[in-house]
């Protein structure tokens, strides 16, 4: 046999199994390595600070069960959130997440390692993402071979559609959720090929965490029984599917029912019955295939075609049954947004309103997942030329997220794992190709297999990184049958591919290796570079911190959130009511400790419309329904003097529509457009809007600042008019430094009763007859 | 408890189901059958809960939902068993031998009445 490049020789197996193991456990600390460094640009640019909206709040509920203990965070009722109401937070939270942290913190303090929880919260991400790079490790193991495990954790560990929602500081539960994604995944892989309920076991209680820890995990209820059911029609059942499927269903449904926010909803809601479907589709398949082992085929057959016939009635005459008798609560509005993306915006404002419930911009899939989108369905094509069982998982996942992911910005994170599995499933095929010494002999007929087990995993390891280059490989890749996908699948699908080998075909000589893995490798430092600048320019803003750059390029901070949460602390009783957008409800809890109205656990449609009520009419309409709600601060974001864009009056139209999904007599959307139907603050902006609360909040004083110049809101690039709005029922209490948060204080009733636009009136009317003689002063000095 | 029904259509199949249980009784071996005296009582054990719920009430419905998927739990575990220790299905599972079967089964169950003592409320 002939070799391209000349092989050591005189090594015993055991040395290269050896030195291949030890070669991968060192990846594999470098992946893990390099997975948590990319992650600490947040701290290194910013500092350790908690990110965000969602993660203050989980930040707040771990420092409850660190100082509190278990039960107290368990039976905690927050009466400070959603005035009046108050919110059960032990019941109305998935726990997984300050669980893990608390556990870490008291093993650290039981070493007698004084961690502050901030730290232990704000590093939790970038910690699971190593374990996150381990689990992908594994369950690429299981599709192929350990070097493209290894080409898949290091995707994983940089890739920065995972980053997004996992740098320092973004402690939310997505941080542990991916993790326990990939590692339940791989626990069922592992349970279905091996028929053994302990993996089913492992897999139920890591889908427990996970349920936990996270509402994504109605994926895992969907695609494991989704992989089951499609196994069952391609007639592949067996009785390891069997074993694996039962276990894991069983103990997982049970277990998941033990968080208090879940509770019944596995056996009564819809996006659980598929789950339980297939398990009784299962015992039924299971029960056949014992009856056919005693039977023959005729008695056999007419004993199915009953048996079928009556479970098919049964079974769909109770689910129709128990849905129109409402046992089995019909699919919650979330769920239908993903099938119909008009849905939500029709019938669910608040849902549709939140930026990463959108749907995603393509250029996002590039800037998340660079090669690896291109990468991608070469990787699920091989999966098809071997389909396995385990290669059905990764096609129907990559389907499934595939889908989703265009639906909504944020199961983008959904997706990128099986990219990264697919991904390095071919780029790892295309190495092995490459880096396979042995050339064809030209007489003798012989196929380069997959790969020579010494010369792959340790390349790989050499390399941990991949590449691309599809149309290459389509055109040379070693495996015979590569010539097209479509051959490919027709190969997939009928024996012949073996035995139709063709004349010999392979790659000769090392000049054409190298070309190949060349190029392979420059498209593996462009990703790592890519990875690098999406991290440390787009993932890593803590967003309660806002960058800018001075003109010497240095950085400047912009810390006008925490300026106000502060001044809010400090200045205001605790029991003050502030009253805000829900978008920083949970900020103004966590960092001002204020009770506030509505915050980002959007469980109460008409409070939340209360308020986009309150901020979207006239002062005289808010001012009752501020009172009545004990507001006594109000608060507004407004960008238009920095040109932070995210701010309140451009999400006014939101509120707008929120208010009049439940008032639609008193708020129209139609009547905050100009004639034209554009959306404007300036002089042309339509009565209602000027009028309107948020309006005039926003914008209250906001000329003066210009000194008698053309006040211009940057982020709509609209001169404002010179005479600005005038409030009637609020005080300007602080403003912050860049203007970017601006805080009312509520006035109380007149005390000689009456209303407050008339005492007004009359206030300034005596300052204007006691300023006559100023004004004569002034002209004199003049 | 989906394997019922296939069972109780006898309307027209009164001979194939004879042959079924003469087969079944010649061709099965002793530790199996015993098994299957387990799984036998497990779903009627499940019948009846599942008959109570129904017709009584369910009210404290986290005892019942915690008593019937203690069965159905049981039920599918030894179900596993039975197939992972039938000579039948050696080749199926080639790393699963009879006594790991029986440590998973143990495993399994702990697990499965660690959750069912926890939800029994």
């Amino acid at each position: 046999m002939s070799t391209a490049y000349p092989l050591p020789t005189g090594l015993s197996p055991a040395t290269v199994k050896n030195t291949a193991s030890l070669l991968r456990i060192v990846a594999l600390a470098l992946i893990s390595g390099a997975a948590i460094a990319s992650r600490l640009f947040a701290v290194v640019n910013f500092e350790s600070i908690i990110h965000e909206f969602d993660p203050w709040f989980n930040y707040r509920a771990t420092k409850v069960l660190a100082s509190k203990g278990f039960y107290e965070f368990w039976n905690w009722f927050d009466p400070t959130a959603w005035y009046p109401l108050g919110r059960v937070v032990g019941g109305t939270v998935y726990p997984g997440l300050m669980a893990t942290s608390g556990v870490i913190y008291n093993a650290l303090h039981a070493l007698n390692l004084p961690v502050d929880i901030r730290n232990v919260c704000v590093l939790l991400a970038p910690g699971f993402s190593a374990l996150t790079a381990w689990a992908t490790y594994m369950l690429t193991k299981e599709m192929k071979d350990e070097s493209a495990g290894l080409l898949a954790a290091a995707f994983i560990g940089i890739v920065p559609g995972y980053i997004s929602r996992s740098v320092a500081g973004s402690y939310d539960n997505e941080a542990i959720a991916i993790f326990l994604l990939m590692f339940t995944f791989f626990c069922w892989i592992k349970a279905l090929k091996q028929g053994s309920a302990l993996f089913g076991t492992i897999a139920a209680v890591f889908y427990f965490y996970m349920v936990a820890a996270w509402g994504g995990y109605v994926f895992i209820t969907n695609m494991i029984p989704l992989h089951a059911l499609v196994l069952i029609l391609m007639g592949r059942f067996s009785h390891r599917l069997y074993v694996g499927y039962s276990s894991w269903y069983v103990v997982g449904t049970l277990a998941s029912m033990q968080v208090p926010f879940v509770g019944f909803q596995p056996v009564s809601t819809s996006e659980h019955m598929g789950a339980l479907g297939v398990f009784g589709l299962l015992q039924i398949v299971a029960f056949t295939q014992l009856v056919r082992s005693h039977l023959s085929s005729t008695q056999f057959r007419s004993l199915l075609n009953v048996g079928l016939f009556v479970v098919g009635i049964l079974g769909t005459a109770a689910f129709v049954g128990l849905t129109v008798k409402g046992t089995i609560a019909p699919w919650t509005g979330r769920f239908y947004s993903l099938w119909d993306t008009g849905y939500a915006k029709k019938y669910i404002p608040i849902i549709a309103s939140v930026s990463e419930h959108q749907p995603t911009a393509w250029p996002s899939f590039f800037m998340d997942l660079q090669f690896l989108i291109f990468l991608f369905p070469a990787g699920v094509v091989m999966c098809f030329r071997e389909l396995r069982d385990e290669h059905l998982f990764v096609i129907i996942y990559a389907v499934m997220a595939s889908y989703f992911a265009g639906v909504m910005v944020r199961l983008m994170l959904t997706l990128t794992p099986v990219v990264c599995v697919a991904s390095a499933v071919a780029l790892s095929t295309l190495l092995d190709t490459y880096i396979d010494p042995t050339e064809p002999d030209v007489v003798e007929e012989q196929v380069p297999a997959s790969t020579d087990t010494t010369a792959s995993p340790a390349q790989a390891v050499a390399t941990p990184a991949t590449t691309s280059k599809k149309a290459k490989k389509a055109a040379a890749a070693g495996p015979p049958p590569v010539s097209s996908p479509l051959t490919n699948l027709i190969a997939a699908t009928s024996p012949a591919k073996k035995g139709s080998a063709p004349p010999p075909k392979g790659i000769f000589g090392i000049d054409a290796r190298l070309v190949v893995i060349l190029n392979t490798l420059s498209m593996l430092f462009f990703f790592v570079f890519h990875c690098t600048w999406v991290t440390s320019n787009a993932y890593s803003s803590p967003s309660v911190v806002l960058a800018s750059q001075n003109q010497d390029g240095s950085q400047h901070i912009i810390d006008d959130f925490r300026e106000a949460y502060y001044w809010l602390r400090q200045n205001t009783p605790e029991t003050a009511v502030v009253m805000s957008w829900w978008d920083y409800g949970y900020q103004i809890a966590g960092m001002a400790d204020r009770p506030t109205l509505v915050d980002n656990n959007t469980w109460n449609n008409t409070h939340i419309a209360t308020v986009g009520k309150a901020m979207s009419s006239s002062e005289e309409v808010a001012y009752p329904i501020l009172r009545k709600h004990d507001v006594d601060y109000v608060l507004v974001i407004f960008g238009g003097l920095l040109g932070y864009s995210g701010d309140d009056i451009n999400k006014f139209l939101w509120m707008v529509r929120i208010a009049q999904g439940v008032w639609p007599d008193e708020i129209q959307e139609p009547n905050y457009f100009t004639p034209q139907g554009e959306y404007r603050v300036d002089d042309r902006a339509s009565q209602t809007m000027k009028d309107s609360l948020m309006y005039k909040m926003s914008y209250y004083r906001f000329a003066e600042l210009f000194g008698g110049q053309q006040a211009t809101d940057r982020v709509r690039q609209q001169v404002l008019p010179k005479a600005g709005p005038t409030l009637d029922y609020l005080d300007e209490a602080f403003t912050s430094e860049n203007w970017i948060v601006r805080i009312y204080q509520v006035r109380k009733e007149d005390p000689l009763g009456r209303d407050l636009k008339s005492a007004n009136a009359f206030e300034k009317g005596k300052k204007r007859k006691r300023s006559k003689p100023q004004q004569r002063r002034r002209v004199a000095v003049a | 408890m989906a394997p019922k029904p296939t069972s109780t259509p006898p309307a027209t199949a009164t001979n194939p189901l004879q042959t079924l249980w003469k087969a079944y009784n010649d061709n099965t071996a002793n530790r199996l059958k015993f098994i299957d005296s387990f799984l036998f009582f497990l779903m009627l054990s499940g019948i009846i809960q599942f008959a109570y719920c129904i017709l009584v009430s369910n009210y404290p419905y986290n005892a019942f939902l915690s008593g019937f998927s203690s069965t159905v739990g049981q039920f599918v575990l030894v179900a596993s068993l039975r197939s992972q220790v039938n000579p039948e299905n050696k080749d199926e599972f080639k790393e699963v031998s009879p006594e790991r079967a029986f440590a998973d089964f143990a495993i399994g169950s702990i697990v499965l009445h660690f959750f069912v003592y926890n939800f029994l409320g």
